[in-house]
């Protein structure tokens, strides 16, 4: 079965939709984004604070192979129901980009089969294609510095 | 830059998706366009002109008849625009999967 990530995002609208199913029971999907550990091996970054529950907060960061830290990010949640919801907001720090409002859904699809629905909100649609076009970015950049490694590295 | 915006501008507009998805499987005239829209004629012609003017649809001669196809190259360009977000986030997800795959025998 085909496993791909899809992204909805329609024009003149400030929000996008990223899909996924994945070949996993919804328990462990879940898990994925609820256990610190999991979350730094998956999203190639470490985890500061990462508190699962309504009000908690959480805070990320990526540092580049030398230490040096590149991005911290961080949000409440809203809602953290296992198996089924999270509802944060998410942040960039020191990057002047708005904070965002992110809605995942785990679904069961079978037993051993989840799906996975992130409904991302920005505060405008020029944001949101600013957001889209940031790996591009990165893409560019990677040849003119040593971005490359660290872009390697969260692949 | 300018070209692209503009060509999300062009797609914003529910006809003209409609439009590029009916022209995708085969080059149509203006009028067997129009002939699938209640939309008056003109609102048609319109939303012709601003697909050809942004590059999406290309303007082709047969005989007295002009028929409009896809510009595949246009085509490609949004969806290269949004490509490496979702690469990000397919890399990300595999990543997720082949991890908590290992992580299943603990259960």
């Amino acid at each position: 079965m085909e496993r791909k990530t899809k992204i909805q995002a329609e024009p003149n609208k400030q929000e996008l939709v990223i899909t996924r199913e994945f070949d996993l029971p919804v328990e462990l999907l879940f898990k994925a984004h609820a256990e610190p550990q999991l979350v730094e091996q998956w999203m190639s970054t470490k985890v500061l604070k990462l508190e699962g529950r309504k009000h908690g907060s959480w805070q990320y960061e990526t540092s580049d192979p030398n230490g040096n830290v590149m991005l911290r990010m961080n949000g409440t949640f809203h809602e953290f129901i296992p198996n089924q919801k999270i509802i944060r907001t998410f942040e960039m720090e020191n990057i002047p980009f708005d904070v965002q409002l992110e809605f995942f859904e785990f679904e069961t699809l079978t037993e051993d089969t989840s799906k996975l629905t992130m409904h991302l909100i920005y505060r405008s649609q020029t944001l949101r294609d600013q957001m889209l076009q940031m790996p591009f970015a990165q893409g560019l950049n990677m040849a003119h510095n040593r971005l490359e490694e660290v872009v390697h590295k969260l692949k | 830059m300018n070209l692209r915006r503009d060509v999300f501008q062009a797609i914003a507009d529910p006809t003209r998706r409609a439009i590029l998805l009916l022209v995708a499987s085969q080059s149509m005239t203006a009028g067997a366009i129009a002939a699938n829209f209640d939309t008056a004629r003109p609102t048609v012609s319109k939303h012709l002109q601003i697909l050809t003017e942004c590059e999406l649809l290309k303007q082709e001669q047969q005989g007295r008849e002009v028929y409009y196809h896809l510009n595949p190259k246009s085509i490609k360009e949004i969806a290269d625009f949004i490509e490496p977000f979702r690469n990000l986030w397919d890399n990300r997800f595999n990543k997720l999967e082949s991890v908590m795959k290992k992580y299943k025998p603990k259960k």
